[in-house]
């Protein structure tokens, strides 16, 4: 029982990472209602940006900020740039577009900062939480900011101006610019938020699994899952999503025999697809009725 | 959380490609058969040998194409399915001492029974929920390969090496041209059979599927059915594929199987045109030559190059080879006119 | 009087297939206009096509300005509420945000939350649900929740697309005298497209009549009621 309940609060501090990389997932989905291959990469060079913003003196805190900032802008320019052109296009080749720009982002950050591990600080040092051997400073740190985005999110769209008008963009493109809403600027801004929140992710992690251009690549897949098991339209879906995955992931390797580190992965996206099998919009999605 | 569903009037995910769309003219056919078929005799082995190679995708992405193109399902996991063909190929070759053209229909008929029973949990799912339960066979097949349990017939992490054959009869060409034109026949005989596939009765459900799924079933198409048999269909196809990769490369291993090649087949497939069967051709050469290209080019940077040659493309033409196909027969027709 | 929309030689195409072949006519400011027409005829379609819904040639004019070019966000915010058909509810969000979208281009904050309380004035039964998720309302509700919706925008022209469609006569009856009051009390500019010609006639001071993607005829809304072919047409005596 104890091992259970160790492992379950393992699985909670992983998921921790998990919970803040879906919303980030679940954001740019609500904006461009696919999802993007490419944001971990986008995470993971945001990160290296903020790593080398430290390496040039700036303190932890200021290059985070900037790093935000930029993230922000480099999300809006990609849109723009590259996936305007596509907004036409049949889906497929716009999924083709976010793998042309995972090989782009990955390979370019291999070239400048190469592909050794390097140390990533944390603000919120690594002693053990409240004397609990289970969670460090850093983990519960990750986990407060990850809610605080879960709250901050929760007010922009529900309070704030922009936050409907996104809402709605999303959801009737076609009756938001019958209300004047530019529904393409629209999509941008989501980019640039999903972006930023990605960058927030990355700057969490990369602590826990050490700084280098393929660090996001198994975050990525757990944050879909994630976000998909919490249901696509629901950020706190997501969040709850990222700490059962965790959890999941942990109790498979543990008590499941013979799964080592790489069949952790599919057997939790097996389990994942059981639940929406049986709960096809995930757990707190809005239940999606077709019409023909 | 709201009570209120969301009423979604989707549109097809999967682009309607009209059935007479589907297939080259007779006469450009007749060419483009006739450049295969005399291909390896001006060319070096090696290249004979990436020309094989070149059929083999194109005949995995033919079959993506039926089931993503044809039948509106996404699958990122076919990977997993050309692996089962290898190593059935390869375990019967090196295990049983089965002929090698012998083992091709057999690992056709084990990946379609995968491919289908693979196609009944996936019934519930759609779209990106489909692709990420297609993304979890496609991970976990190289490391089903590893365990120790199948050890002694996979060969484990070394995998197992497989012989080439000669040509039969004692016929005075390279083993390279003999499988060659080996492939080049499975590969035609497929084609045909996939064009026909698609022309056919189950060929219009799994379009009529594709294009309105709650339309098709209230016309009384059995959807489960034609969907699983979808799946099956393409793995049966893709697991021939990879029994003649087997044989091509001469090895099969567990690393050789991964989600990179299941990603470079659906690149392939919208390269090619999705649903354009003979944008398959296209489509696998783009994801043979592009990386070497791309390395030419920059040895440090060649991910980020291929990435922009991928972009340059799907700008061109977001629909693939099969844009630039009706832009020619556009051009031909004004031609013909004048 | 001034003309405020002017359309001449408009035509409008679903890819490659013709909707409207060549539709010329003008609405003078104040008036209250109806479109009639068989299903098929090109109403909603030339409704899309003076909002950039749908790809089309030929001049629009509002207020002198041209319309053509202009995305459709930038047609709304010259002034032009467009309530399309099936109303286009934000169905996932409250009365009270449907109400605030409609006039998310403006910022006048003041008095966006006095237009708000005006349409629970016009709508009291909005006033009631205001909190509740818009796809709970009855049709005919959302019918009026759309329309308070496009008179949040304080817009001068306003389109609207089959209002009457799926509603009781009852409750089509209060919303044309509302729609009647908006004109002559906001001094707003109205097109009713609509397959009802009765109630519609009856509402009306200007009409068309469209057939296949052509005006075939025009006049006041008296004259065309009275015209023999219109009543065997569309009036049914």
């Amino acid at each position: 029982m104890e091992l259970f309940v160790n492992q379950v609060l393992a699985g909670i501090s992983t998921g921790a990472i998990y919970a803040c990389m879906a919303l980030a997932v679940v954001m740019i989905y609500q904006a461009i209602d696919h999802l993007n291959f490419a944001q971990g990469e986008m995470a993971m060079f945001s990160t290296f940006i903020s790593w080398q913003l430290m390496q040039w003196g700036i303190p932890y805190w200021g290059a985070f900020v900037l790093t935000l900032v930029f993230s922000f802008a480099g999300g809006i320019a990609i849109e723009r740039l590259l996936f305007k052109p596509l907004a036409k296009a049949p889906i497929l080749t716009n999924v083709a577009g976010f793998i042309a720009l995972y090989a782009i982002i990955n390979s370019v950050a291999g070239l400048i900062w190469d592909f050794t591990i390097k140390q990533y600080p944390t603000p919120f040092g690594s002693s053990p939480f409240l004397g609990s051997q289970l969670i460090s400073t850093h983990q519960a740190g990750m986990i407060g900011i990850t809610i605080l985005l879960l709250i901050g999110l929760f007010f922009f769209f529900q309070f704030t101006r922009m936050g409907l008008a996104m809402r709605a963009a999303a959801s009737l493109p076609e009756s938001a610019r019958l209300v004047g809403i530019n529904t393409s600027w629209m999509i941008a801004l989501g980019w640039g938020m999903a972006a930023a929140i990605g960058a927030i992710a990355g700057m969490m992690i990369a602590p826990v699994v050490f700084l280098e251009p393929n660090m996001m690549l198994g975050v990525l897949i757990y944050g879909f899952a994630a976000a998909v098991l919490g249901g696509l339209t629901s950020p706190f879906g997501a969040v709850v999503g990222g700490f059962l995955v965790g959890i999941f992931e942990n109790l498979v390797g543990t008590y499941i025999p013979g799964v080592g580190n790489e069949l952790k992965l599919p057997i939790a996206l097996a389990l994942i697809i059981t639940v929406l099998v049986v709960k096809p919009a995930g757990l707190f999605g809005r239940p999606i009725v077709k019409r023909v | 959380m709201s009570a209120i569903q969301e009423v979604v009037t989707e549109a097809p995910a999967v682009e309607a490609v009209p059935k007479r769309a589907m297939t080259l003219g007779a006469g450009t056919s007749l060419i483009v058969l006739a450049l295969l078929i005399a291909a390896p005799l001006f060319v070096k082995n090696f290249i004979i040998f990436q020309l094989t190679m070149l059929l083999i995708y194109g005949l995995a992405v033919l079959a993506l194409n039926i089931l993503t193109g044809g039948s509106g399902q996404f699958s990122l996991g076919q990977s997993a399915f050309y692996a089962v063909g290898a190593y059935t190929s390869a375990i019967l070759m090196e295990h049983a001492g089965m002929n090698y053209a012998l083992t091709l229909p057999i690992a056709g008929v084990i990946c379609f029974g995968f491919g289908f029973l693979f196609g009944q949990p996936a019934l519930r799912l759609s779209g990106v929920y489909l692709a990420l339960a297609t993304f979890a066979l496609a991970t976990a097949m190289p490391q089903l390969l590893k365990l120790g349990y199948f050890e002694y017939w996979t060969g484990g992490v070394q995998g197992l090496v497989v012989d080439k054959p000669d040509a039969p009869l004692g016929l005075p060409i390279s083993q390279d041209m003999w499988l060659y034109y080996f492939t080049l026949a499975v590969t035609i005989a497929i084609y045909i059979f996939s064009v026909n596939l698609l022309r056919s009765r189950s060929g219009r459900a799994f379009m009529a599927i594709r294009d309105n799924e709650i339309a098709a079933s209230a016309m009384g198409i059995d959807v489960a059915l034609y969907k699983t048999l979808a799946f099956g269909v393409s793995a049966g196809i893709t697991g021939v594929a990879g029994g003649l990769g087997a044989i091509a490369v001469q090895f099969v291993a567990p690393d050789g199987y991964t989600i990179q090649l299941a990603i470079s087949l659906f690149l392939g497939m919208v390269v090619g045109g999705v649903g354009w069967l003979p944008g398959s051709i296209v489509g696998s050469a783009f994801i043979i030559f592009v990386p070497n290209i791309a390395e030419g080019i920059s040895k440090g940077l060649s991910g980020a190059v291929f990435g922009v040659l991928l972009f340059f493309v799907i700008f061109l033409v977001p629909h693939g080879a099969r844009q630039v196909a009706m832009v020619a027969q556009q051009l031909v027709g004004k031609f013909k006119k004048n | 009087m001034t003309a405020m929309l002017n359309v001449k030689d408009l035509r409008a195409y679903y890819g490659q297939v013709q909707a409207l072949h060549g539709l010329s006519f003008a609405l003078n400011e104040g008036s209250l206009t109806t479109l009639l027409g068989a299903n098929g005829a090109g109403k909603t379609t030339t409704l899309r096509a003076i909002c950039s819904m749908v790809r089309s040639t030929g001049a629009i004019e509002f207020e002198g300005k041209p319309l053509s070019g202009r995305s459709t966000e930038n047609v709304v915010r010259l002034g032009i509420a467009h309530v399309p058909q099936g109303r286009g509810t934000f169905t996932t969000m409250t009365v009270e945000e449907n109400l605030q979208l409609g006039a998310i281009t403006r910022s006048d904050k003041k008095n966006i939350v006095a237009d708000i309380e005006r349409m629970y004035d016009h709508f009291p039964v909005l006033k009631q649900r205001y909190a509740q998720q818009a796809g709970t309302l009855s049709g005919g509700e959302q019918q009026m929740l759309a329309v308070a919706r496009a008179l949040m925008l304080r817009p001068r022209l306003m389109l609207l697309d089959e209002p009457s469609f799926g509603l009781a006569p009852l409750i089509v009856r209060d919303l044309f005298k509302i729609l009647g009051k908006i004109n002559r009390e906001d001094k707003v500019t109205i097109l009713v497209v609509e397959q009802n010609a009765q109630l519609a006639l009856e509402l009306a001071d200007q009409a068309y009549v469209i057939e296949t993607g052509r005006i075939v005829m025009s006049g006041s809304a008296k004259e065309i009621a009275n015209n023999e072919d219109v009543r065997k047409s569309y009036l049914g005596y």
